[in-house]
């Protein structure tokens, strides 16, 4: 499917979000086109609230692999006053990425964004199309999504217009462990079990960090944990857990009664319509 | 695409007109094999005691039809995975709306098995007859009948034996592989995944057990190998034929290294020098992605062929294909399209439309003058390429393709083509 897209498109770009499915798609990448190069770069879309380990991760896999790393940062959007930096309790930037996102597609002419997102994560995505079509201002509209029949993928677009491309569309989030199992894929560590300073807040695990304001009567305490998805460190939620190899994290994950966005992502507790009107704005 | 470490991938879709029981079917699927969630469970929980259900509303797993109406959601294919330890299963859940054949015809064309629902107490209307056509059409191996609400007749065998021996009869002109008949309750969950103790009469499989054990049909060997060219890659810093490698997702045929093939449109011949995955391998079948290297220096490019002289495709610039409708845009005869086929894309034009097919009654109306939205008709088309083509019949990969609106990029029609030859028989 990624020689799909660069087959059909001339000017596409994988997004690197430093989780675990960035991590699968990069080795896909190699499987697709080594021994040649990657007919795209790799953009990562930094909401400037990173865990450290997703960083250095980051640096040390395009290293290795010697491709072209593009970094947009969502705090140089907001010292440009093209976003607002959040306010209120929720101060996750999560959401200011499509903004992001959405200039640098328009700078650097990108007419294809290649991402990681998964049919299975939630309800409201199970309709996300393999090639989903973005009009001239990102947005997505329902009613302009083109069939897929067979796997025949249309990514005929105009100037102006993009596609989403998403390969893992009919993984599940157990298939992307087991493939990271067989094919030994390296993660950042913080896919693990580790100690770390958490609060427990609205029955999520944060971790502590310099950006999360803590409330009244909140205190970090020490706990064993490991993240299942991975964002902004402020909507990053942990689970506490055992799990210190990926075969474990399998075990566990079949034991865990909660869903991966259940347990993971502060910000994304939304009903279907809020996901359909999220993602008309242009929302990954 | 993802063929992932261990357990065989089926994909199913699921046909059946409104109110049939389908999500309560998918939802109780799912909540047997206890892939509901605490999180999901608890929303399915409150969504079910404000519409007044004491107790769950399995349908609104999956988030009912009726749920998306009334919060204005698009109607479209959503997709559904769960597994048991023996396979994983994909399953494009179609909206079983009269006038939806284009989420039907998207959920039928990649499915092995297609689950279709009946009502016990309805009986069979005309659009299980539809959906059961359309799945034939698109190639669906194995039909499996999904008799459901038989806690409705008090598990009457007569009943289930009177919808099956008259769907088996409509079903058998339709050439499926194999069809099974299930007794069922949704609601209730007999013989969805647990054996129902109120059909003695009943001694063939649980739904689930059927899918979990039905001998997949393999299309390996109906036609020999069929590789499209996706994608040329360059090994960094090198030229010539050395270090060129082609890329593609074998499409049909088992390709070996040493193997004398033919690239097609050129019909130059040359042999495989190497072929790997990942890591090199001697011999590959579908549908893995490989790259090949070839003994001689040829001018390879997407959308050209691999395939073996002996048992080559046929090589055509004009097709005839049964056409399925997916838009409002009308397709008639002048119609510009362009086509995409495998990993070609070319341009071309319907040179004519042969008959509409009514999908009620299966009758051919050769007076028409054009397709509109979700209908289906058999139409030719010429290409300003040659195409390298199997009929669907023997081989889906290579048999199927899409026109796509050269103004709009919109897809508007999924074709299968048909043998020139085997003509008028059966569709
Ligand atoms: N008695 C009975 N009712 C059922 C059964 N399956 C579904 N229903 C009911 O039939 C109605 C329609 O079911 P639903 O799953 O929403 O149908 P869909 O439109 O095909 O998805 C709902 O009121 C269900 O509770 C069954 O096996 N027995």
């Amino acid at each position: 499917m990624l020689r799909e897209v660069a087959g059909q498109l001339e000017h596409p770009v994988l997004l690197f979000s430093g989780g675990k499915d960035s991590a699968v798609l990069l080795r896909l990448a190699e499987k697709a086109f080594r021994p040649g190069p990657f007919p795209f770069p790799v953009l990562h879309v930094d909401t400037g609230h990173n865990f450290p380990e997703v960083l250095d991760f980051r640096d040390g896999r395009m290293a290795e692999l010697g491709e072209r790393l593009i970094v947009e940062r969502v705090q140089d959007s907001i010292d440009r006053g093209r976003v607002a930096e959040p306010i209120g309790p929720d101060r996750s930037r999560n959401r200011l990425q499509s903004t992001v996102l959405l200039d640098a597609i328009a700078e650097h002419r990108f007419d294809c964004a290649i991402g990681g997102a998964r049919r299975d994560e939630e309800r409201a995505r199970a309709k996300e199309r393999v090639f989903s079509f973005r009009g001239e201002a990102g947005q997505w509209d329902p009613k302009n999504q083109r069939p897929e029949v067979w796997s025949l993928l249309n990514g005929r677009i105009r100037r102006g217009e993009h596609i989403r491309a998403f390969p893992l569309s009919n993984w599940t989030e157990l298939d992307v462990w087991e493939y990271i199992d067989s094919e030994r894929i390296e993660l950042p560590a913080i896919y693990f079990a580790h100690e770390r300073e958490v609060i427990e807040r609205d029955a999520f695990l944060l971790p502590a960090s310099p950006w999360l304001e803590l409330r009244d009567g909140e205190r970090p305490e020490p706990a064993t944990v490991r993240f299942r998805t991975v964002g902004d460190m402020l909507s990053s939620g942990a689970v506490r857990s055992a799990a210190r190899t990926v075969a474990e994290v399998i075990v566990e994950n079949a034991r865990i009664p909660v869903s991966e966005r259940g347990s993971g992502r502060a910000d994304d507790r939304v009903s279907d319509a809020a996901m359909e009107d999220r993602k008309k704005e242009g929302y990954f | 695409m993802s063929a992932i470490a261990s357990g065989e991938v089926v994909r199913l879709c699921t046909m059946g007109s409104v109110d049939d029981g389908k999500s309560t079917l998918i939802g109780r699927l799912l909540h047997d094999r206890k892939l509901v969630l605490d999180d999901q469970l608890a929303a399915v929980r409150d969504a079910s005691a404000r519409r007044g259900w004491d107790g769950l509303d399995l349908s609104l797993i999956t988030d009912g039809l009726r749920a998306e109406r009334e919060q204005g959601i698009t109607i479209d294919v959503a997709y559904r995975y769960f597994a048991t330890p023996r396979r994983r299963f994909i399953l494009a859940d179609t909206p079983g709306h009269v006038q939806y054949t284009r989420n039907t015809v998207t959920g039928a064309s990649t499915a092995q098995v297609a689950l279709l629902l009946v009502d016990a107490e309805r009986g069979i209307g005309e659009q299980a007859r539809r959906h059961a056509f359309v799945a034939s059409l698109l190639g669906v191996p194995h039909l499996a009948v999904c008799v459901n609400k038989m806690d409705k007749v008090d598990w009457d065998e007569e009943r289930f034996v009177a919808i099956r021996e008259r769907l088996s009869r409509f079903a058998a002109l339709l050439g499926f592989r194999d069809v099974a008949f299930i007794p069922l309750s949704a609601l209730h969950g007999d013989n969805v995944a647990e054996r129902s103790r109120r059909t003695p009469w009943y001694d063939g499989p649980t739904l689930l057990a059927h899918i979990e054990t039905i001998a997949l049909a393999a299309d390996v060997d109906r036609v020999g190998v069929r590789l499209p060219v996706q994608y040329v890659i360059r090994e960094r810093g090198t030229s010539g034929a050395a270090g060129r490698w082609y890329a593609g997702q074998l499409a049909a045929g088992v390709l070996r290294v040493g193997d004398e093939v033919v690239v097609l449109p050129a019909g130059l011949s040359t042999t495989v020098a190497a072929l790997a995955n990942g890591m090199p391998i001697t011999s590959a079948f579908p549908p893995m992605s490989v790259r090949v290297a070839l003994s001689d220096d040829l001018d390879v490019s997407r959308g050209d062929m691999i395939v073996r002289l002996t048992d080559g495709p046929a090589v055509v610039r004009e097709v005839d294909a049964i056409v399925c409708s997916l838009s409002t845009q009308p397709i008639a005869q002048g119609s510009r399209v362009v086509l995409q086929h495998t990993s070609r894309s070319t341009s071309g034009v319907v040179t004519s439309l042969r008959y509409r097919i009514d999908v009620n009654t299966l009758e051919r109306d050769p007076a028409v003058t054009a397709l509109g939205f979700n209908e289906i008709g058999r139409a030719t088309i010429r290409s300003a390429d040659p195409l390298f083509y199997d009929p669907y019949r023997t081989n889906r990969a290579t048999g199927s393709l899409i026109l796509v609106d050269p103004d709009t990029n919109a897809t508007i029609a999924a074709a299968m083509i048909v043998d020139p030859n085997e003509n008028e028989g059966s569709l």
